[in-house]
Order: structure tokens, then sequence, then C-alpha cells
């Protein structure tokens, strides 16, 4: 039985954002930046968009979701334990000793289909995935949630290619389009644009969304496949760091944890200004 | 080889709907017949071999399983990563088939030869490494892992080995092949069985004692099988197709005893370029028959 939805997506958000700052802080981890910038995508997605079965991690009907930019992980482990996946107590171990929940995103946490970690992997597993359900004739949808930077990666490419050939309209491709990766601006490293139009020549169905808008999240997901016979690919326009002022657009916190004072100053920001 | 690999494939896929063949783009002639009668579990994923293993451990994590299908080094090393972490890491059932093990693509050049990937692939966790001598090897493997759906390694010759012994259904123990001198075993791994089998032949001819020919198709992981049918040997010579480094002698150095004498021949590390066919190029780096005798022979650690 799917669980009746106990919180909207906007609660969810707030929620990812304050375990996820809680976590990445308690652990001195890193990728808070891209945890944020995806929070709301994640939000619209485990608050009614993906069929998910917390008292049955693998359930066969469930849609698969694969989070490729495995290490933005604290925010996914957050919303699947606020989803009742596993307890919210068991979010305080992130990283620490004799934990599950390591700091790249693991198939050993209920809930989770893949650990990534090394980019370019969510994609070509999540195709190969929407290929059986194709094959088998079953209906779940295959969802890879991917970062800006991870395109730089020839794999997710040959995917790209691939998936059209083969009308898998129930692959969804997501792009966390905060525009920063690991060494500096996206368009200073390997510039993406066009990437729609990108994604368009490639044969693929591509929507572009304010990825911090609830509204429009929830109307492009809730309207899949975008066009019958092709793969689908919301780009989905963030802020990295959002909702945390000091944080939003700062390649430090890419890397940074924020320590006891920041923290306390990001969770009075999301206090003040649920999203 | 290749050609048993496909036939033997093709019957499994008649007795187990899990079996699904995705290829590289390549298999021209051989795997049409499997393409035709299994349209719903054949894909080709096309010159792009990290998608390939991506998304075969996909279709692995839907109850598949999946062999992908390529030559030499491309559906190994070019998509290691994808082996180690989404097949290997998660343990599903994917076997990765390469045509053309060692030199046999002899003059297509050192882009095609296959001679560090056993080093390589006994590092790999959860991961089955076999290695047939021959068409019915080949068979025997299929049999097996189609038994035995797991991460996986089938390192194939390409065409036209030649059929060298009756072989049983794979274990992991190593098999005899031609009983012989109970001091000094000779085993191989692959097609250069037959350069093992002609050694034995010519110290046969000559009147001596020939060596106990072995087989080794299960290359990896080792099991206490593996040590128990060695360890009565004093002498042990390893024959691979294959770099020495990290290869069958190396191994099983490490698993014998050290009161037994382990040598062997395998292939120089550093990249060949020489142009010529498999045969020469073995007899090039030394990798013969008469080669084999010597080291039967010969009483030096180093020969």
């Amino acid at each position: 039985m799917v669980r009746p939805l106990m919180i909207p997506s906007t609660d969810l958000a707030a929620g990812i954002r304050h375990h996820a700052l809680r976590m990445v802080s308690a652990a001195n981890a890193s990728h808070i930046g891209g945890v944020l910038s995806m929070a709301d995508t994640l939000a619209v997605l485990y608050s009614g968009i993906l069929k998910v079965f917390p008292d049955q991690p693998d359930h066969p009907d469930r849609d698969r979701f694969i989070l490729s930019k495995g290490h933005c992980c604290a925010g996914v482990y957050a919303a699947l334990a606020l989803r009742g996946f596993f307890p919210l107590s068991e979010l305080d171990s992130y990283g620490m000793d004799g934990s599950r929940l390591m700091t790249h995103i693991s198939h050993k946490v209920p809930g989770v289909e893949f650990s990534t970690g090394s980019l370019g992997h969510g994609l070509p597993f999540a195709l190969g995935k929407a290929l059986a359900a194709r094959r088998k004739g079953l209906p779940w949808r295959s969802f890879a949630l991917l970062s800006d930077g991870e395109l730089d990666e020839g794999s997710n490419w040959e995917a790209i290619l691939l998936a059209p050939q083969h009308q898998l309209d129930n692959l969804v491709l997501i792009i966390d389009y905060n525009k920063i990766q690991s060494l500096g601006a996206v368009s200073e490293v390997i510039e993406l644009e066009p990437l729609r139009a990108k994604l368009e020549a490639f044969r693929w169905a591509v929507r572009e969304v304010d990825g911090h808008n609830h509204a429009e999240l929830h109307a492009a997901l809730s309207s899949l496949p975008f066009s019958k016979g092709q793969p689908s690919c919301l780009i989905t326009h963030t802020t990295k760091g959002k909702g945390v002022d000091y944080m939003e657009n700062q390649i430090a916190w890419h890397y940074r944890a924020p320590n006891a004072d920041l923290l306390a100053k990001a969770l009075a920001q999301l206090e003040q200004n649920p999203s | 080889m290749r050609t048993a690999f496909i036939e033997e494939l093709t019957a499994q896929a008649r007795i187990n709907p899990a079996i699904f063949l995705v290829v590289g783009d390549l298999g021209y002639s051989v795997i049409e017949p499997f393409a035709a009668e299994f349209p719903d579990r054949f894909l080709n994923a096309g010159v792009a071999e990290q998608n390939m293993a991506g998304l075969a451990a996909g279709l692995a994590s839907e109850g598949f399983h999946v062999f992908t299908y390529s030559i030499a080094n491309f559906p190994t090393l070019r998509c290691l990563e994808q082996i180690r972490n989404d097949i290997c890491y998660h343990n599903l059932p994917v076997t990765s088939v390469a045509v053309g093990a060692g030199l046999a693509y002899g003059n297509l050049g050192y882009s095609h030869h296959a001679v560090q990937d056993i080093a390589i692939f006994r590092t790999l966790p959860n991961l089955r490494l076999l290695s047939p001598a021959d068409p019915g090897e080949a068979r025997g493997a299929v049999q097996w892992l189609s038994a035995n759906p797991c991460p996986s390694y089938l390192r194939l010759g390409k065409a036209g080995e030649k059929h060298l012994y009756s072989s049983p259904p794979l274990s992991p123990t190593p098999v005899v092949v031609q009983p012989g001198n109970p001091d000094v075993a000779l085993v191989a791994t692959g097609s250069v069985l037959s350069i093992a089998l002609d050694a034995a032949a010519l110290e046969s001819a000559a009147g001596r004692p020939a060596p106990t020919v072995f087989s080794m198709p299960w290359l990896h992981p080792a099991s206490p099988a593996t040590t128990a049918a060695l360890r009565s040997f004093k002498h042990v010579i390893c024959l691979e197709e294959h770099i020495r480094e990290g290869g069958l002698r190396e191994m099983l150095a490490s698993l014998l005893p050290r009161s037994i004498r382990v040598s062997g021949l395998a292939l120089p590390s550093d990249a060949t370029v020489a142009v010529g066919s498999q045969n020469f190029l073995r007899a090039a780096a030394g990798l013969t028959a008469t080669h084999a005798q010597q080291l039967i022979l010969s009483r030096d650690d180093d020969a």
C-alpha cells in the first residue's frame, strides 16, 4: 500500500534542508551546497510523484530513483527518513564510524537503489532499469538525478544517445543545474549551453523549471512522459546553497561544513523562510 | 571458442529466461542467431562500453543475467570502473565476455591484446574469472554461469581453437587433462593449454615421463581445491597468455607451499610493437612448447 502522504512538499523540503545541514555539520562533511540546490526537487519527488513503499522499500511496483550525484546523499537520506523508510534518529549517524549512512549514497540504506559517488554512473544504470521495465511490460518509471558538472562525463552522453533509440519514455533525467561545479562556474569550466537544445538534438523531450518553485516542479513531474515515445529530461534551474544566504552561489560550500555557530544561523534562516 | 560460446548461450537462453545479451556493436556473423531468436533479450548498446556495463547492471538489478559481449579490452578495461562499482560492488549478475584473450588478435596490434586482464580482474570483489581453453570448456563455463549467475568475467579465445579434450562440468578444481609425472605439473589457463599438451607430447617422444597437464578454466577466486590438486607436485609450471605480473603464476606461487617450485611462461610486460599472428607473437615471447620443455628439464628457479 502506498502510505498516505503526511506532509506537503514545502514541509518536506524544509525538513530535508534542516536535517541535511545538521548531518553535514556533525559529520564535518562536504557538499551541502549541492544538497540544498536539489532539496526542492527531492521534496516534490518524495511527496507524491514517486511511487514508493516505505514499509516495503523493495516493493516491485515502486518507481526507481537513482541519485547519480551521490555526494549529495544527505538530502536523500533525510527525505527517506522523513518518509518513514528508517528512523529519523538514524540520520545522526551520518558519516560516523560504523554507520550505514556513508557520505556517498549507499544501496545498503533502505530506499536507496544504487550506490554512486563516481560521477556518470547513475544514468546508464537507470537506463538499464528502464529497459528492463520496457522489456517486461512493467509500468514503473526510472528516474536519475544528475548534477550539471557531472554532464562532463562521457558515459552520460552514451546513455543520452541510446535512450531515444529505444523510445524509453519511462526514463526520466533530472538535471540539478546550479551552475557551479567543483572548481568554478560551469560556464567557465565546460559550458553546457545550449543545454536544452543539446538534449533536444539528442531526441529527448525537455522541460525547464525553476527548481525551487514547487508548483512548477510538481506540474512538470506530473506530466511524465513529456512526449510519448521519448525519454524525458527536466532541467531544474537552481541555486547552489539555496536557503542559506551565506552559502548561496558560494563555491566554498561545495567543500565546507558549517560549524556550530554557522549551523545555528542557517537553521534560524530556514525557520524564518521555509521554502 | 566464440561460436561455442554463442551456441551454448543460445541453448541456455531457451531454458533460462533470465539470460540477456548486450553487445557493444561487435560480433558480426556470431550473435545474429541469438538476436533473431530472443529479440526481447538482446540489445546492441552501440560503441559505448561504459554505458553498456552500466545499463547491464541496471538490467541485472531487475532480474536479468546479462552477458556483455565485445572484443579484447573493450568490455573490460574501457569500462573497468562500471564493472567495479556498478556490477561487483552491487554483486549483480553480469558476465563481461571478451573475445580475443591474450594475443588472439595478434596482428591487430597492442590495442587488441588482452594481456593485463587477469591481473586486474583478480582484484575485483565478488567476481568469478573463467578462462576456458577450448570450445568444450567455453560451453562448460556458460553452463556454469547460467546456473550460478554472478559478477563474472569470461575470457574467451577467438575462433578456430581446437577441441583439446573432453572437459568435465566446470568447477573450481583444476582439471587433469592428461595424467603424467606425479612430480611435475604443467598448468595452463586459456588456449595455451594446447602448448602444454604439445610440450607433454615432446617429452613423451623423447622417452621421458611427460608432466601431468592441468587446465584451469576456473581461475579466480582460488579455492582449497586449487591447492589440494597441486600440492603433491614438486614443480608447478604455469602457462598463460598474459603478462607475468598478477597472472596465473603469481597466483599459484602465493597459494602453494614454498617447498613447491613454481615457474612458468608468460608474456613480457612491455608493450608489443612487433606485428604478427598469435603464433608468431607467442614464439617471439617464448611462449612455446619447446620453451615449456626447457622448464620441465630445468632445475634453475629463474629458468
